[in-house]
């Protein structure tokens, strides 16, 4: 329940904006993470990952803020748009040559993430 | 617990993305690191800083561990409360007596040895078992980068000018690893770039029967002006020119370990170059700056050096 007000507070839903005693004690945070605030929209330069290239060191994964490296099953699976601030430290650590490099330009339109 | 990328990779990450931190910032990485060593259950207490201000925006939390704000100047305090209640509901039969939990403190360096310094130090002293980890960016970056006692020797900030007056910062940073040594605290000093190194002394830190404190080079690309990709390689050149030793004291401040020796020590031009804040060094007749910069650095490197052959 508690949950379900910080979760309508995010979505702005002026339909349902819950009353000032819904609201949980002391403004506590009762959802965790923040996965969908989308800071991609920050982004002036994007990162382009070479699959063909990359090792799956997941070097990228462990220094990347923003948690944008995308792992499964222990391999690297691409780059979430939606949280990646193009800051460009997965390319200055990636130890391979090629398999993650920065382009100008924030918007993945024309390439697969 | 294998440090192992696969296998951390394939755990749920405890600090989430969509956090409000510059683009390329150091913070991230190091809770990141923080909370993958830690072996039980994190608490995280966190006292005002560029962290808390940015991971915890009401109604997002980026968190997901038990997360306290509090405070500038009283973190250690309520993460002391916080061991001390934790083993009175134990006592008192309203938590099991074998659920283990991690209280780690992970604040920012004006926080740490400016404003919650006696805190700190009070943790240190009764002997709470907590973590407290700093995570030095060397100034008040939330604030609008103004010096604290961790800017070094000559660095540009809001509230220490560069002009024919002074330039930069006057004094050399403080000691807080020493500081902590000295209450007899398992205290540390480790960057975000050497991982291993950083994720052993959190779980040593963590297993350890007292209190313990963690400094963590922190390159801050917006105060320290360099290019947002460049956080780790800054790290690693900070380490590389003995700027910031990996190193640590255990044995109730007894023993020092130096953990990483340099193959080649690199002079510090290499460090202080790419970063923004220290341009006037590189100045016509501000080459003294430099000099005085190395001469520091080598001092308390062999001071260092000299501690851990005497233990
Ligand atoms: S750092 Fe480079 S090689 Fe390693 S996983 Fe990332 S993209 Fe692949
Ligand atoms: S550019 Fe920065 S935020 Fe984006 S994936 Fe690389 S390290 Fe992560």
């Amino acid at each position: 329940m508690k949950r379900k007000i910080n979760d309508s507070i995010r979505k702005l839903d002026k339909t349902c904006l819950p009353n000032w005693y819904e609201i949980p004690l002391a403004g506590a945070i009762l959802s965790e993470g923040s996965e969908d605030y989308e800071t991609g929209s920050w982004r002036t330069r994007r990162p382009v990952w070479n699959k063909e290239e990359c090792t799956s060191c997941l070097i990228c994964w462990l220094f990347c803020p923003e948690m944008a490296i995308k792992v499964t099953g222990g391999k690297m699976a691409g780059i979430n748009a939606s949280l990646c601030k193009g800051c460009g430290v997965c390319a200055n650590e990636c130890p391979r040559e090629g398999a993650m490099t920065m382009v100008e330009g924030g918007e993945y339109r024309d390439c697969k993430v | 617990m294998a440090l192992n990328l696969k296998e951390l990779s394939q755990r749920e990450p405890l600090f989430t993305g969509g956090a409000r931190l510059c683009v390329g910032c150091p913070a991230p990485m190091i809770v990141k690191q923080v909370l993958y060593a830690a072996p039980h259950n994190p608490i995280v207490v966190n006292p005002t800083c560029c962290l808390e201000v940015s991971s915890a925006v009401f109604p997002y939390s980026s968190w997901k561990v038990p997360y306290y704000h509090n405070a500038f100047e009283n973190a250690a305090a309520v993460a002391s409360g916080i061991e001390r209640a934790v083993v009175a509901l134990k006592k008192r039969g309203r938590l099991a007596r074998d659920k283990e939990f991690d209280i780690i403190v992970i604040g920012g360096d004006g926080g740490t040895y400016d404003i919650g310094l006696q805190a700190l130090s009070g943790m240190l002293e009764r002997g709470h078992r907590c973590l407290y980890v700093c995570y030095d960016n060397g100034a008040y970056m939330n604030t609008g980068i103004q010096r604290s006692g961790a800017t070094p020797y000559g660095a540009w900030t809001t509230t220490s000018h560069v002009g024919p007056a002074q330039k930069g910062k006057q004094q050399p940073r403080k000691d807080i690893v020493q500081i902590a040594a000295a209450h007899g605290a398992y205290a540390a000093n480790a960057s975000l770039h050497a991982w291993r190194d950083l994720m052993r002394k959190v779980q040593t830190a963590l297993n350890y029967d007292g209190p313990s404190f963690i400094n963590v080079q922190a390159p801050c690309p917006r105060g320290w002006r360099f290019p947002s990709s460049k956080t780790v390689e800054i790290a690693r050149l900070g380490t590389e020119c003995c700027f910031y030793p990996l190193y640590e004291v255990t044995d109730g401040g007894k023993k020092w370990i130096i953990n990483h020796t340099p193959r080649r020590k690199l002079p510090v031009e290499d460090y202080l170059r790419p970063q923004g804040r220290f341009a006037h060094f590189f100045q016509k007749g501000n080459e003294y700056l430099i000099e005085e910069f190395q001469r520091q650095v080598d001092e308390r490197w062999e001071h260092l050096l000299k501690l851990a052959e005497m233990s």
